[in-house]
């Protein structure tokens, strides 16, 4: 458990060297967030209440999805393209011997770095939403504890499907295609481009039962009060359930891998 | 000490045996040359070659499947029907796609500052832009033009245009200008790299950033805003100008109509401050030394 500790600590400062790269995606995530913001403003002005939100908890929305792109990485990125060139040039063989769980090992890692991603990409671009537009912040003290645990499991959840999609490069080699895939599916199907509540009838329903509404969609309703009570057990089991599939899933994955496939490299 | 290390830099681009003009085409030759052997590269691993091609078709489609999804609510968008959005989102996506195919790669100058790899680039007889345009050419990024066509045609074939010549010859004007002006941005993006190695994310801002933005009308923006894509960095000259002059619209920042026609010279004013960038950027360039 301490190798782990060590892990996930050594992953944030990783990712806190890079300052420069830190300001840069700052901007970009405050510059996206503003062109989104007046769509959704466009949007609601048209519809105001449209999916159950009003102006204000539709702004929020945007600038919440700017604030966890990076730390629920739903474009993907983080760490299956390290693991999937691992296994592509077979340095996967070294990491199987080692005396730690491979699972476990690269879940810490990725842990630490979404730790670092929404301090370092999420606080400053959700600070000037808040100063830009006339957000939805929480009414109660409690909701922020409850908006972290729902955040934690999204980035369990992100990481367990980004795990998957590396162990695919046992068998197609190059993990780009399906990264790319995975990417896509993350970005549409998190929430992240319109929120899931607005997508119309079957399409909605699917969108919401699937794993990646755990990432964007479940953490802000969280964060906008939406799930109180027995609501959010609730939310807090859809979000847990899927990263215990999801992780075995991989696990399974990870046996078959290693026992039919034969490692690459000499 | 400083001009001392900067020598080498110097010398290639000095000493390079020819003029300028056959340094063009030369540069043109090498980008086709490595554009052909990264072009072979992919296809080694075919299955994920087509994997990404559909990734990079589907990641605009998703785009524009959420100007759908807002259609299924509204029938309007800052007094937009959704034809007239088609347009601009097409014409928007399909220049950005011409540019991102050719220059698609030039965020990844950074790195090699930052890895020193740059420095192979200097010391080889090509023109340094051609080989960093044309590093790890991308075929896949055709998907993406593909989708911006796509869409142009939906747009073309629902939107009721009275046609004139000008306005036919105004849509080929558009895609190259605004791929064009795509293109500079990405020059100079690539040169700010030379400065901030790691501040490669900046320039997403205004290219991907910039495609977003133009797919929807100018009246949901701030007017501010407005005025920051038309003087400052000319994104509105890619669709938005041109555009509302192909559908009869008014331009919510008050400007002449001939201003519709200038895409073209102010594609060619921002590759000569890009190409200014970067010329300076090279010349400041260190290598890392190791």
């Amino acid at each position: 458990m301490r190798l782990y500790a060590v892990v996930a600590g050594g992953a944030f400062r990783r990712y806190a060297t890079y300052r420069t790269a830190t300001a840069a995606g700052v901007f970009t995530n405050t510059v996206f967030g503003f062109i989104v913001a007046y769509t959704y403003v466009a949007l609601w002005d048209a519809r105001p209440q449209l999916g159950g939100y009003d102006t204000s908890q539709a702004l929020t929305y945007v600038w919440l999805g700017q604030a966890l792109l990076m730390a629920c990485a739903m474009m993907g990125g983080g760490f299956e393209d390290e693991l999937a060139e691992r296994i592509r040039t077979g340095d996967i063989a070294i990491d199987l011997y080692r005396p730690v769980d491979l699972q476990l090992w690269w879940l810490a890692g990725d842990l630490g770095r979404a730790a670092f991603h929404l301090l370092g990409r999420g606080v400053v671009p959700m600070f000037l939403g808040a100063l830009a537009f006339d957000l939805a912040l929480p009414g109660s003290l409690w909701t922020w504890p409850a908006f972290f645990v729902s955040v934690f499991l999204g980035v369990v959840v992100s990481f367990a499907m980004r795990y998957l999609v590396a162990m695919s490069a046992f068998w197609l080699m190059d993990g780009a295609g399906a990264m790319r895939i995975v990417s896509l599916a993350g970005l549409f199907f998190s929430g992240m481009l319109l929120p899931l509540n607005l997508f119309p009838g079957l399409l909605g329903e699917v969108a919401r039962a699937l794993p990646w509404s755990s990432l964007l969609q479940v953490p802000a309703d969280v964060f906008l009060g939406k799930h109180t009570g027995w609501g959010l057990v609730e939310a807090y089991a859809f979000q847990g359930g899927w990263a215990v599939v999801l992780l075995l899933a991989g696990r399974l994955l990870q046996t078959a891998a290693t026992r039919r496939v034969v490692v690459q490299g000499g | 000490m400083a001009a001392d290390e900067k020598v080498p830099v110097t010398e290639v681009s000095e000493a390079f045996p020819f003029p300028e003009r056959s340094r063009l085409l030369e540069g043109v030759r090498a980008y086709g040359l490595i554009m052909a052997m990264w072009v072979r590269s992919t296809m080694a691993y075919r299955a994920s070659f087509a994997m990404t091609l559909f990734g990079d078709f589907a990641v605009t489609a998703f785009d524009f499947a959420t100007i759908l999804l807002m259609f299924t609510h509204v029938d309007a968008l800052g007094g937009y029907t959704l034809p007239e959005i088609a347009l601009l989102y097409g014409l928007s996506a399909t220049a950005f796609g011409l540019c991102d195919l050719l220059l698609g790669s030039m965020d990844r100058v950074g790195r090699r500052v930052r890895d020193g790899t740059l420095d192979t680039l200097l010391v080889r007889p090509v023109p340094v832009l051609a080989q960093v345009a044309a590093d790890r050419f991308a075929l896949r990024r055709l998907g993406r033009i593909t989708q911006g066509l796509l869409v142009l045609g939906y747009a073309l074939v629902s939107l009721d245009i009275a046609w004139t010549p000008l306005k036919v010859l105004m849509l080929p004007m558009m895609v190259v200008s605004g791929a064009a002006i795509f293109g500079a941005i990405f020059v100079a993006g690539a040169a700010f790299q030379f400065v901030a190695q790691d501040a490669s994310e900046v320039q997403n801002s205004f290219t991907y950033g910039g495609t977003t933005l133009l797919q929807y009308p100018p009246t949901i923006f701030a007017k501010d805003l407005v005025r920051g894509v038309t003087f400052v960095v000319p994104l509105a000259f890619v669709s938005w100008l041109p555009a509302l002059y192909v559908l009869d619209r008014e331009y919510p920042v008050d400007l002449p109509q001939w201003v519709a026609f200038l895409p073209p010279l102010v594609a060619v004013a921002c590759w000569a401050l890009a190409g200014l960038a970067w010329r300076t950027g090279l010349r400041a360039y260190r290598s890392t030394g190791s």
